[in-house]
């Protein structure tokens, strides 16, 4: 039987997620680089390396690292941001580390880093999903070795609907929404990120993450499009 | 037992490549249970029964024995240290890098300066990528003028070609003097600039189109192309 379903603010299925568009290689200089979009928040992703690492005592002489760098533009949103690393930054900068390295393979490069950095030029909700989304890309684009790529999406609940890919309006739906940041490798469907703010139960959690591990493929498949676009 | 993607198609990291134990995983693949999968963008290379990944990017990864393009960036007591694009410095040695007798405290700038670019070979490389050069062998010199261009490392091979087929055919068009080093640096010295221009577009070419089929006509053509436009251009000048 199928549930009572309050329409979305947008109108959009809770399954649907919004319109996206990747592009590979729009960072000139950069080893690899790419750019996601996700309705209208945008990321961009440049890969530099590997490099020399500094300070020296971060170095690690069995493999090289990955160090991210995540950043919201000071216009990205209608209220400034304030340019320059915050509390929020820092951590999306390590959970998004986090998500990456475990596909990443840097045996081959002793002493050496890994630069991601993502910069979001617009923001309107899931900015740490579409940045690891555009990062994998990067990574893969800077023909790195890794064994698989990595999607990401934020699914949730809003009021008491369980939906994919929340906006900035459900994300702030005043009858009270929850937000869970998902990444995961889609050739084994392996979870690398998993946060929440709000609250949710057991039952509607384990659907919320079925529904995101779906929308991962979609997004999966737009990844794998523009990497081999690139090149055609 | 069967692939699963054809030949020279482009692959991303975490495609399935393979299928059972026939094929066995190469540069750029792993098994995991019965399949060969793919870690690094680039084509698939069938060559046997082993699966391989040619990469389409990436930076230059030094191996021992690999001619490079370097640049003379310090030099310490016993030798020279040269970059040679890789995130970490190489050494040539005072005894890899001159056949002279040395004394002690001797100016080194006389062989090798700051800021001089060699040609040298990759001798060793070590576990954590301390890199050893020599240019005792023969090819091995300070280059004197020209210009160098940086391309992708990963397509050295394609600008090369099949026993140096496709970097003979552009020397012989245009007329230049070409190194190619496998880090992607590519050093050019022609007779006159318009010669060596030409010979840079042509490399910059094969280095984009590295990846599709039948790229030797289309360079042939364009250098071609391009000396029947000057012959042209000639002739036209005879008639005024």
């Amino acid at each position: 039987m199928k549930e009572k379903i309050e329409k979305r603010l947008d109108g959009r299925k809770q399954n649907e997620l919004r319109e996206m568009d990747a592009k590979v290689g729009v960072v000139k200089r950069a080893d690899g680089s790419a750019m996601f979009r996700i309705g209208k928040t945008q990321a961009i992703a440049a890969v530099y390396g590997p490099r020399a690492l500094h300070p020296t005592f971060m170095r690690d002489p069995e493999k090289g690292i990955l160090r991210c760098n995540y950043n919201m533009i000071s216009f990205s949103t209608g209220e400034r941001v304030r340019p320059g690393p915050s509390r929020r930054s820092k951590e999306i900068s390590l959970v998004t580390e986090n998500a990456l390295s475990p596909v990443l393979d840097l045996k081959e490069f002793p002493n050496t880093v890994i630069d991601v950095f993502i910069e979001l030029i617009q923001a309107d909700a899931g900015t740490r999903c579409a940045g690891i989304t555009a990062a994998a890309m990067a990574l893969a684009d800077a023909g790195l070795i890794m064994k698989d790529l990595v999607s990401a999406v934020s699914v949730g609940k809003v009021g008491k609907n369980i939906v994919v890919d929340l906006d900035k309006e459900e994300e702030d739906f005043e009858d009270g929404a929850t937000d869970i940041p998902i990444a995961m490798t889609p050739r084994d469907g392996k979870i690398t990120l998993l946060q929440m703010d709000g609250e949710i139960s057991k039952e509607e959690l384990l659907k919320a993450i079925e529904l995101g591990k779906e929308a991962c493929l979609k997004i999966y498949e737009l990844q794998k499009k523009a990497l081999k676009e690139k090149y055609i | 037992m069967t692939l699963l993607i054809n030949e020279k198609t482009i692959v991303v990291p975490g495609e399935e490549i393979a299928e059972g134990m026939d094929y066995l995983p190469a540069q750029g693949t792993y098994r995991q249970n019965d399949k060969i999968i793919s870690a690094q963008l680039g084509l698939v290379n069938v060559n046997g029964r082993l699966i391989r990944i040619i990469p389409l990017t990436g930076r230059y990864i030094p191996k021992a024995g690999d001619t490079v393009i370097g640049k003379v960036v310090n030099i310490s007591f016993n030798g020279w240290i040269i970059d040679v694009g890789y995130a970490y410095e190489a050494n040539l040695s005072l005894k890899e890098g001159t056949t002279d007798f040395v004394e002690r405290n001797e100016d080194l700038t006389k062989y090798y300066d700051f800021g001089d670019i060699v040609v040298v070979k990759i001798i060793n490389v070590s576990r954590s990528k301390f890199i050893d050069l020599t240019t005792k062998e023969p090819g091995l010199r300070k280059l004197n003028g020209g210009r160098i261009i940086q391309v992708t490392p990963s397509k050295v091979p394609r600008i090369i070609g099949k026993q140096g087929s496709m970097i003979t055919m552009v020397k012989d068009a245009t007329n230049c003097r070409i190194t190619v080093g496998q880090n992607g640096r590519v050093w050019i010295q022609g007779e006159n600039t318009d010669n060596e221009i030409k010979a840079v577009e042509a490399i910059r070419m094969i280095d984009e189109k590295a990846h599709i089929e039948g790229l030797t006509e289309e360079i042939k053509k364009f250098l071609g192309a391009e000396s029947d436009k000057s012959q042209k251009i000639g002739e036209e000048d005879e008639i005024n």
